[in-house]
């Protein structure tokens, strides 16, 4: 395990006097001699960039800026919408609609005013990402995809900032701290990302909502425990959250000697493709790439079902999402949740044409082509899944 | 018999289980023994050469098989073997 002073930022106090108002702030600060006035001054010497304001980036950034940490910065490009106040708390519904940049804003400034917010209205880019990370001094990662974790990642090592890293999925969370010279990268971690479609998203798969909570928490503590240069660090640790068990474990992570973005012998000495990289173009195409990656998906949009629905064909919808989903909302179709699919093909009449749909076309897409691997060739995929149809045919249905 | 811990996005192939007792001496053995009790747990762990994926991690205890003998690392009574993918989600 490495020790704190191994690898925190090298954050200079003296310029951060504390006034009075700040004083009586902070008292709860200063009055433990882990933070006490020299700790403090530290948290407000200290630079932090959030990326995201969303499920992680809320309470990360709610409770960096209430310590005091004294700039943070924050990277986002998204509009607050409903789905996203189950979680997200630092959005409320009258800001739904605004940008999540103005949105925390109002928020943060509203709790402390003598934060210095930092807002970049813009995605993380390969083209970006160097030149922001180095007027910070510790990154936390609050991100929803494969191909910004490795750009954050593989940024934080070129310009030697700490990686503060957490990722939830459903009930479960992963939490660590990557460092920069002696401790593991994510690449060490993880070397290559999943193909596009094997894991799904958690706007296909869900997430609890208290869990970015705990999870960006931890998060928090990490940074500030960097910005103080007290306790032990989550470096070389993996912490695993299951807040459905409500177990904590954590496993040891070593840095790889072989690893290409900080082994001993690096291949990657810039930021790359990061889409490319991990098989997609843009997060759009994500969900039904397996299928049109073999060029043999058909497709059929929203509109065209509706028509021939309403002509009277023959269609055979095929609803391959689970029962709980089915609950919400449906198009009449039948449910064949697609971990069940290949053992219910029994079901299925090939004679006829059959629609696949799920909430937004990855699962389908899955589906369509083990049909067309079990010898069904009157299938189609509906592109963006029940989503679309509730956005541009059925307006009344909910979307969820 | 050693316990496997299965993550969530994987329980959707073990029959919603989050925890599977198989039998093997090595950590390749305890592997082979879930995908055949849950066939359709293979294409999720193994790609098409049949080699361990890239961001699926397998740990025995606290400690990535990596650093042991990989899946020839052998298992004592009592072991647990966890299965740790990358998940993305954050946002």
């Amino acid at each position: 395990m490495a020790t704190l002073s191994e690898i925190k930022p090298d954050i200079a106090k003296s310029e951060a006097v504390l006034s009075s108002d700040e004083i009586l702030r902070y008292s709860r600060h200063l009055i433990m001699p882990e933070v006490g006035m020299e700790g403090q001054q530290k948290l407000k010497a200290a630079k932090v960039l959030c990326i995201g304001a969303g499920g992680l980036g809320s309470p990360l950034a709610l409770y960096l800026g209430a310590a005091g940490v004294g700039t943070l910065g924050i990277v986002d490009f998204d509009v607050v919408d409903y789905t996203n106040l189950q979680r997200q708390i630092i959005h409320t519904t009258a800001d739904v609609g605004r940008k999540k940049l103005d949105s925390a804003a109002d928020k943060l400034k509203a709790i402390n005013p003598f934060l210095n917010l930092r807002t970049f209205d813009t995605k993380l880019t390969s083209a970006n990402a160097l030149e922001l990370f180095r007027e910070f001094d510790i990154v936390a990662d609050g991100t929803d995809n494969f191909p910004t974790r490795y750009l954050v990642n593989d940024a934080c090592v070129l310009t030697g900032k700490p990686n503060v890293y957490g990722s939830i999925f459903r009930f479960e969370g992963q939490a660590s701290v990557f460092a920069t010279e002696d401790g593991p990268c994510y690449r060490c971690l993880y070397p290559e990302p999943p193909p596009p479609g094997l894991v799904p998203s958690c706007a296909e798969g869900g997430v609890l909502g208290i869990l970015p909570g705990l999870v960006g928490v931890i998060q928090a503590t990490e940074t500030i425990k960097l910005i103080l240069g007290q306790g032990d660090s989550l470096v070389g640790r993996l912490l695993l959250v299951d807040a459905l068990g409500m177990k904590f474990r954590e496993l040891k992570l070593r840095k790889n000697p072989d690893c290409p973005m900080c082994g001993t012998h690096r291949t990657i000495t810039k930021l790359i493709d990061y889409e490319q990289f991990c098989g997609i173009r843009g997060v759009e195409a994500a969900p039904t790439s397996p299928g049109k990656a073999e060029g043999t998906m058909a497709e059929i949009s929203v509109e065209e079902l509706k028509k021939k629905l309403d002509n009277k064909e023959d269609i055979f919808i095929l609803d391959v999402r689970e029962p709980h989903e089915y609950q919400i909302c449906n198009l009449n179709g039948h449910l064949i949740p697609l971990g069940d699919l290949s053992k219910r093909l029994g079901e299925l009449d090939a004679s006829r044409e059959i629609v696949a749909h799920c909430k937004m076309g990855g699962r389908s897409a899955k589906a369509v082509a083990l049909l067309q691997q079990a010898g069904f060739k009157k299938v189609s995929n509906l592109t963006g899944g029940i989503t679309a149809w509730a956005e541009r045919v059925d307006p009344k249905m909910p979307k969820y | 018999m050693p316990q496997i811990q299965i993550p969530s996005p994987l329980r959707q192939y073990s029959g919603k289980q989050s925890s599977v007792n198989v039998p093997g001496t090595t950590v390749g053995e305890a592997l082979a023994g879930l995908v055949s009790q849950h066939p359709e747990m293979k294409r999720h762990l193994y790609n098409d050469e049949g080699k361990l994926r890239a961001f699926v991690n397998v740990y025995v205890n606290d400690e990535d098989m990596r650093y042991l003998q990989k899946e020839a690392t052998t298992l004592k009574d009592g072991d647990t073997i966890s299965i740790v993918p990358s998940i993305a989600g954050g946002y």
